[in-house]
């Protein structure tokens, strides 16, 4: 016997009822209840839509690429001229900060605003990297928040950073001092760190002094060659011994010590320390002059700007 | 309902009969047919024409003027919502939610005392569709020749007739989705610039849609929105129980049903009904009161008045069909509505989140702070031995004018504030983020954690005072174990 038996409409066993005709196991039959009439309507007109959204859009795949469609629509043109829209809005600003220095940007509250929002996006590309997200730096790599500043942080010398980059030079120690010495000169650096420079010991400073220290990280040992005036100065980018914040991770005796005996960015020391920022203005990087200065604003906002 | 019963030893498969039987009887109409229904007048007609010009509000708010504004302006491009000498910005939102709340429970409580009085009374759908077909029985005539019309082949005369008609439809369509813009921007301004093609892109998309919309819901779908598309009256089943009082049919008084005979002095064997199916005929869903309560029932109370008018003619009482609960008509104890717990609830979410709404609504403040503490880095330390914190200040300001706002932050006897020396200027109606610094030396910090507090305050032009605070933060190393 077959699974399903069905029965035509002209002999209906169920005459009058409304059913379909189709009749199973004797007395189960399927009766007309057609879906609502303008569920029926929708349903054909999404069907004649479908047939002008595919005359108007990219739909068919015939050969590599759909039919184009008669708009000429697709979604890079629609994502290009989102990007045109968004880059004449951002024209004005650009074609402000193009004729200001950093220091008249950081001045501009609605300026600096943008800057700093536009500049998110450069820092996050090229910087963050080593210097972290939010510029709280990485082991070997300085924190850009506080006010310890190897180089300055005047707006000119982070520029000056950014453009040409930055690589210090520390001779090793560890053929020119005695064992002792360096114990001693390492001692001395966790003092002057502890104490904000006031603490240092004597034979420590004789040392410092006697032993050519002093030319690069400064009479005060605050790494500044020549204190200015006007606040900034001239150095070489030796570190300040004199606060509590360590170039190289994590900080303390046997770093100091490393540090004396191996020095920084020796070539011929395997055992040296690496300090390398490297240069990121066009062409050896890939950063124009105003994305230089909007990094310039950004960094110096960061915390520790002076 | 029919009784579901089977039987081992019977051949008849009697459950499954009875459930075709239901299915036949049980007619659906899915939009094959028009429902013309008759329109008397009554009490509760009066009642539902009061009820409905609640939407004259909706048609005529939009020109209420208010301290040389519009009253009430959804300013969606400036996010500012005007409601008379209110502004409401989007950080207030909390308050639309209670709203909704609000409503949502009103329609749960009403339709658990009054049954569907929304759908009967007060529905959009309801309300227009009424409306359409009042034009309809102007120009075309009652139920009678408006069939006879939808008969006929088209004439000169029919063609003029659908033409005004499908005119006024349209009309009243474009004046809905135009009321509907109006509250959304300058009202008479909105006049001049529609017609002169200066209105948003998105103005003349509203209206066209809402013009359509109105046209085919109220013209055309009309008792089949109600049927297959509102969700509402699906899930009314659940709101009502026995005591909700509805429009119902009294089957005690009124079956079995009769035609009224010359009664020669004996007792009636009929009841109260006398089938002259005018309950059916007024019904705007075209359906029979007399099945009882049914889904497609908006309750619209019109087949009232119509057994009214009957039971007067006949000379019996009033109130075959009348609004009444499942309790009364099986002659059960009805409650009194202070004595169902039900209603207690709902009183008391709609009076919480009533109060929520007072609450906000006057308590709206000039500013609002919002403190981020910068998490990258949690905290740095300064060359000077300080520990250093970094947040910005979100500032809003919900006034019509610019504010300088002063910033002070306190939670430590030796903390710096770095970054507010000078006021912040604030733009109206904004959120003006600034960045601020908090130092506290090394050696004076206690905890890993503290908190610090930040108040801000403005003087306005009235020369009132802006303030409010906002904790946050400050992190610092773990102190040294000593």
């Amino acid at each position: 016997m077959p699974l399903l038996e069905t029965t035509m409409a002209d002999h209906d066993l169920f005459p009058g009822e409304n059913n379909t005709g189709h009749v199973w196991d004797d007395n189960i039959r399927e009766l007309n209840n057609p879906p609502p009439r303008w569920w029926m309507q929708g349903f054909w007109l999404s069907i004649i839509w479908v047939v002008g959204y595919s005359i108007l859009y990219p739909t068919w795949p015939i050969g590599d690429e759909p039919t184009p469609g008669l708009l000429g629509w697709s979604q890079i043109k629609e994502y290009e001229q989102g990007v045109e829209r968004i880059e004449a809005k951002r024209a004005q600003f650009e074609d402000q900060i193009r004729n200001l220095t950093a220091d008249q940007i950081l001045a501009d509250p609605g300026l600096k605003q943008y800057t700093l929002a536009s500049a998110k996006v450069l820092f996050g590309d090229n910087c963050a990297a080593c210097h972290g997200s939010g510029g709280q730096g990485n082991p070997g790599y300085p924190v850009l928040a506080d006010d310890d500043w190897l180089y300055g942080g005047t707006t000119a010398k982070l520029a000056e950073t950014i453009t040409g980059g930055r690589q210090s030079l520390m001779p090793a120690h560890k053929a020119i001092l005695t064992e002792a010495e360096v114990d001693t000169l390492a001692h001395w650096v966790v003092q002057m760190n502890e104490t904000g420079g006031e603490g240092g010991s004597e034979a420590g400073w004789t040392l410092f002094k006697a032993k050519g220290c002093v030319a690069c990280h400064g009479q005060t040992a605050n790494g500044h060659v020549v204190d200015l005036p006007n606040g900034d100065f001239i150095g070489v980018g030796a570190a300040n011994l004199r606060d509590g914040i360590w170039r190289f991770q994590p900080g303390g005796y046997e770093s100091a010590r490393h540090t004396i005996l191996y020095g920084v960015n020796q070539k011929d020391v395997p055992e040296t320390r690496s300090a390398v920022m490297p240069a990121f203005a066009e062409p050896a990087g890939k950063l124009s002059e105003q994305d230089i200065k909007k990094l310039v604003v950004y960094v110096h906002s960061l915390g520790g700007g002076m | 309902m029919a009784q579901l019963k089977t039987d081992p030893e019977s051949t008849t498969p009697v459950a499954v009969d009875a459930l075709y039987a239901e299915a036949d009887d049980w007619h659906v109409n899915a939009g094959g047919q028009t429902i013309h229904a008759k329109r008397i007048t009554g009490r509760w007609r009066t009642i539902k024409w009061a009820m409905a010009s609640v939407w004259l509000i909706y048609l005529l708010g939009p020109y209420v003027r208010w301290n040389g504004q519009q009253a009430v302006l959804f300013d969606i491009p400036n996010r500012q919502y005007h409601l008379f000498s209110v502004t409401v910005l989007p950080q207030d939102f909390w308050m639309l939610s209670l709203l909704l709340l609000f409503f949502a429970i009103l329609l749960a409580v009403m339709t658990a005392l009054v049954g569907r009085v929304w759908c009967g009374f007060f529905c959009f759908q309801t309300v227009w569709t009424d409306i359409f077909t009042w034009i309809e029985e102007r120009l075309e005539g009652p139920p009678a020749a408006r069939r006879k019309l939808d008969a006929a082949p088209m004439s000169r005369e029919k063609l003029k007739v659908r033409a005004i008609k499908h005119g006024l439809w349209l009309l009243i369509g474009f004046l809905t989705g135009f009321s509907f813009v109006a509250w959304f921007t300058d009202a008479p301004t909105l006049w001049w610039t529609f017609f002169t093609g200066q209105a948003n892109g998105a103005a003349y998309i509203t209206v066209v849609l809402f013009t359509a919309g109105t046209y085919v819901l109220a013209g055309f779908l009309r008792e089949q929105t109600c049927f297959w598309l509102c969700p509402y009256a699906r899930i009314q089943g659940v709101m009502l129980d026995r005591s909700t009082i509805i429009p119902t049919y009294d089957e005690h008084r009124g079956e079995p049903r009769g035609r009224v005979k010359h009664e020669e002095g004996g007792e009636r064997t009929s009841g109260d009904c006398v089938d002259c199916n005018q309950c059916v005929a007024v019904c705007p869903t075209g359906v029979d009161i007399r099945r009882g309560q049914q889904e497609g029932c908006i309750t619209c109370a019109l087949c009232l008045d119509a057994c009214d008018q009957v039971m007067d003619k006949v000379g019996r009482p009033r109130g075959l069909i009348r609004y009444a609960s499942l309790d009364e008509l099986e002659g059960r104890r009805t409650s009194r509505l202070w004595l169902r717990p039900r209603v207690w609830v709902y009183v008391l979410i709609l009076g919480l989140s009533l109060s929520g709404i007072l609450y906000g609504l006057t308590s709206l403040a000039p500013l609002e702070l919002r403190v981020l503490h910068e998490r990258a880095p949690l905290f740095v330390l300064q060359s000077d031995g300080s520990i250093q914190n970094k947040y910005t200040l979100k500032i809003l300001n919900k006034t019509h004018e610019s504010l300088a706002v002063r910033v002070r932050a306190t939670g430590h006897d030796d903390l710096t504030l770095v970054g507010a020396e000078q006021p912040i200027a604030t733009a109206p109606g904004g959120v003006t983020p600034a960045t601020v610094f908090v130092r506290i030396p090394h050696q004076a910090l206690k905890a890993e954690q503290q908190p610090i507090l930040f108040q801000i305050e403005a003087s306005r032009t009235t020369g009132e005072q802006a303030a409010t605070e906002r904790e946050s933060v400050f992190v610092g190393p773990k102190p040294r174990p000593d």
